[in-house]
């Protein structure tokens, strides 16, 4: 031990200095930590706003693991010992909490309990859940929609000096020169610019339309199930696309586009009339968006009890928007009773899908689902697209 | 970092011996803070992995940067022991902890609890240690890391519940039932055997089998060791190898008063009689010393708990003046915290250290109670009952495999927690395999029977 020091050589260093078994099997709590976040993923994600905000991470605070043994219960009235200036019945200190109340849960009543605020990245959710799955990468829609770029392609003799290659002008210069000897002389035939083509490239650009039934049949419950659904179909598509715009309809028996924020807050009231909400997300496409030039998305949140009256109407609309749209999802969020897709809207769906159009369903009943919501359409997505291709 | 201390360790040593303490020699090894942080949360120097070790490394480094503790060392019994002092440490603190250590020393080789447990583990426990951290990197090379964790988790969870009473290497319970007495030969016997001309029926054909467990058994890592029915040789030594460190941890939990306060007592003597140490490093010292046996935080008026180098070294101080070092020696030997506390720790000077018992309510109100000095010393000695883990016994095993444990709610007062005894059973159940299931009571009292899966 004697010799430590500034100059320690490498052979004497002691193996703790390198090593922290410490640090170790602290990796290994965190790591057990991530998994059993990753398991309750989409509950966590369902709370923030997240979709549109541009956060990259998300925050989950997490209370460390407790390594389990056998203890007993925790009494009413503990008792123990202390040692300074008091006398029998002196109260040193006032109650602070209700009595009984809190602290059920294990390990809520331990002091000085530390709580880790665990920062993950979205990113890394997103390859991992891909990597999990093993879910498709999407295809974009190529074709007539196109986008034109400049890249760069070759060189030539004259150009905008911002653009001079001094690589290979030097480069030039060696191979005119002689003599290895001589000084290097430049001269304009040397000199290489580098070019700019105009290069036609299919469209990368994505609009995704989310459209949410709020009408008063809708619980706050399913409503949140839609939006952690709603959360990871937005970050599977923006795998794909370089840029991706997202749209917000909301429906009762009208139809109204919304910010982020505020669709998930709005409840509406009264009766549902889903033509409404295709028919809102038609006129959207129509104003804004061409269809031969971007991959438009539709993604349908609702209980599926359309009335009966507007069966004709939202076949007809629903259809209009298909034609134009790569995929069109429909989750059927049914907190109570799972009636598996046998509703007004779950056979409009089918019927669709039926006559060939690139389209799915899913009934989500409970947050551990929503995976599954998640796999089945982007397998199905991605077999629509080979289909049609 | 100063090595000037170590010119004084040879001083002390002599020092030491003359005072009547006797130790095995002791390595002495200045380690980086860091070092010692660690032994302080895996109690050993080189330890088996776990990530619950690591909770415990992050606490300790919170506590640290708060600047709630500082260890000088660390020491740890065996022939040579090994002591482990901290590089921050200065020279005055290094004098101290020096003479602290042989104090440790010569406790561990004398007092009877200690000697016991190093015959039965080694002399050689940090040696030790490190051999049952390869053997387990080994099966963690061969079995993977996921499957030494679940044997780990049970049988670190199960740490505290050994048979120290038992050698540490038991034998299995006897297969058969003892067979009864011969029959006592009377007449009446006589009589009896001659009305059957085929001879007396002999009882002995027939050996019975002994029920396994034959008697409810505490030492739970040992008994799933044993007789788990589907558990592989491996997780068996894996069991057994924390079992073994539970042995040798078990006296150090059990005389930490006596033993911090030996040590205590003898590190402020040793220094009182060093005549060789620099004036301001004593003063120094002293001041260290006072810091370590501080009673209460410096700006507190009254401590909710104890602090056993102030109480331990107090009642020996006390033993000491009142009938002198051959029988403080004496009890040091033969006592543990049990019999040192209830025995010495007396009305008088309960009262003279300002020692309370209270209740704390669940809704924070802290209450002083009134004097009664047999209660006040089970409140100091109650969390180490049973190696400071409620009495959980291994009961039967069921036909179909499954384990029968009982939890003796009338022995701890109470029943358990049942949320973390069942993750407990959890645990347990992926090592036995088969359905483990285990009796406690509830809030009121009644029967609750938890089991898993």
């Amino acid at each position: 031990m004697d010799e430590r020091g500034g100059s320690t050589p490498l052979g004497l260093t002691k193996w703790y200095e390198l090593f922290s078994r410490g640090a170790r099997d602290w990796l290994r709590h965190d790591e057990k930590v991530r998994d059993s976040v990753r398991e309750h993923l989409p509950q966590i994600v369902a709370g923030a706003d997240v979709i549109n905000d541009g956060a990259k991470t998300v925050r989950v605070p997490v209370r460390m693991l407790e390594h389990y043994h056998f203890r007993l219960r925790r009494p009413d009235d503990q008792q123990g010992a202390g040692q300074g200036k008091a006398k029998p019945g002196d109260v040193l200190q006032g109650p602070t909490r209700q009595r009984g109340s809190g602290e059920k849960g294990p390990g809520g009543q331990e002091s000085g309990e530390v709580q880790l605020l665990l920062e993950l990245k979205i990113d890394d959710i997103v390859d991992w859940l891909w990597e999990e799955m093993q879910l498709p990468n999407l295809k974009a829609r190529v074709g007539p929609s196109e986008d034109t770029d400049w890249v760069r392609e070759g060189w030539d003799r004259r150009g905008a000096r911002s653009r001079l290659d001094r690589r290979r002008s030097f480069k030039q210069l060696v191979k005119r020169r002689g003599n290895p000897h001589a000084t290097p002389n430049f001269t304009d035939e040397d000199l290489r610019f580098r070019q700019l083509a105009r290069r036609r490239q299919p469209a990368v650009h994505a609009v995704v339309f989310f459209m949410l039934d709020v009408s008063g049949s809708m619980s706050d419950r399913d409503r949140k199930l839609a939006k952690s659904f709603f959360f990871w179909v937005v970050q599977g598509l923006r795998r794909e696309y370089r840029s991706m715009e997202t749209v917000f309809v909301a429906h009762t028996t009208e139809a109204w586009e919304f910010t982020e924020p505020e669709f998930f807050q709005v409840s509406g009231t009264g009766g549902t009339v889903a033509s409404t909400g295709f028919l809102k997300v038609r006129e959207i496409i129509s104003e804004r968006y061409n269809p031969n030039r971007c991959n438009l998305y539709l993604f349908y949140a609702s209980d599926g009890d359309n009335s009966v009256g507007d069966g004709h109407a939202a076949r007809e609309a629903l259809r209009s928007v298909a034609e134009d749209a790569c995929y069109t999802g429909y989750v059927e969020v049914s907190s109570g009773l799972s009636r598996q897709l046998a509703t007004e809207t779950g056979r409009l769906y089918a019927e669709l899908a039926a006559s060939g159009y690139p389209a799915g369903s899913y009934a989500l009943n409970d947050y551990d689902d929503v995976w599954g919501a998640v796999r089945h359409f982007f397998t199905a997505e991605s077999k629509a697209l080979e289909n049609s291709s | 970092m100063s090595e000037d201390w170590k010119a004084y360790v040879r001083r002390i040593e002599d020092l030491a011996a003359r005072s009547g303490l006797q130790f095995h020699p002791v390595d002495f090894e200045a380690v980086p803070d860091s070092f010692m942080m660690e032994i302080a949360v895996y109690g050993l120097p080189v330890r088996m992995p776990h990530w619950s070790f690591g909770v415990r490394y992050i606490y300790q480094l919170i506590q640290r940067h708060m600047g709630n503790s500082r260890l000088f060392e660390v020491v740890f019994p065996g022939n040579p022991g090994h002591a482990y002092l901290a590089e921050s440490n200065g020279l005055a603190e290094n004098i101290l902890v020096t003479a602290h250590v042989l104090g440790h020393a010569d406790f561990s080789r004398n007092n009877l609890l200690f000697r016991r447990c190093q015959e039965q583990v080694s002399e050689r426990i940090v040696e030790h240690a490190a051999n049952h951290a390869r053997q387990i990197q080994q099966a963690i090379d061969t079995y993977g890391r996921h499957r030494v964790e679940l044997v780990l988790d049970a049988a670190l969870a199960l740490e505290q519940h050994i048979d120290v009473d038992q050698s540490l290497r038991r034998p299995k319970y006897p297969e058969y039932l003892p067979e009864g007495k011969p029959l006592v030969d009377d007449e009446f016997r006589k009589r009896f055997a001659a009305l059957d001309p085929s001879g007396p029926i002999t009882a002995g054909e027939v050996r019975k089998r002994a029920p396994v467990p034959p008697h409810p058994e505490r030492d739970l890592l040992w008994f799933i060791a044993t007789y788990a029915p589907e558990m592989e040789s491996w997780e068996r030594d894996i069991f057994l190898a924390v079992r073994e460190e539970s042995f040798y941890f078990y006296p150090v939990f059990a005389t930490q008063i006596m033993n911090e306060g030996w040590a205590s007592y003898w590190h402020a003597r040793l220094l009182r009689e060093a005549d060789f140490i620099p004036q301001q490093a004593y003063l120094d010292a002293i001041k260290c010393h006072s810091d370590v046996v501080r009673p209460i935080a410096a700006d507190q008026q009254i401590a909710l708990t104890i602090n056993p180098y102030h109480l331990g070294f107090s009642l020996w101080e006390k033993i000491i003046e009142a009938e002198g070092l051959e029988a403080a020696r004496k009890i040091m030997e033969q006592d543990d915290d049990f019999g040192f506390v209830r025995n010495h720790l007396t009305r008088e000077l309960a009262d003279e250290l300002g020692l309370f018992r209270y209740s704390a309510r669940s809704d924070g109100q802290i209450k002083v109670l009134e004097h009664d000095l047999p209660a006040l010393q089970e409140s100091l000695l109650h969390q180490k009952y049973n190696f400071g883990a409620p009495s959980v016994a291994a009961k039967h095993i069921r036909v179909d495999g499954t384990l029968e444990l009982v939890h003796d709610h009338v022995t701890d007062g109470r029943g358990l927690d049942p949320e973390r005894s069942r993750k407990v059973l959890e645990y347990v159940h992926r090592v036995w395999r088969r359905p483990v299931v285990l009796s406690t009571v509830d809030g009121q009292g009644s029967g609750l029977e938890l089991r898993a899966p």
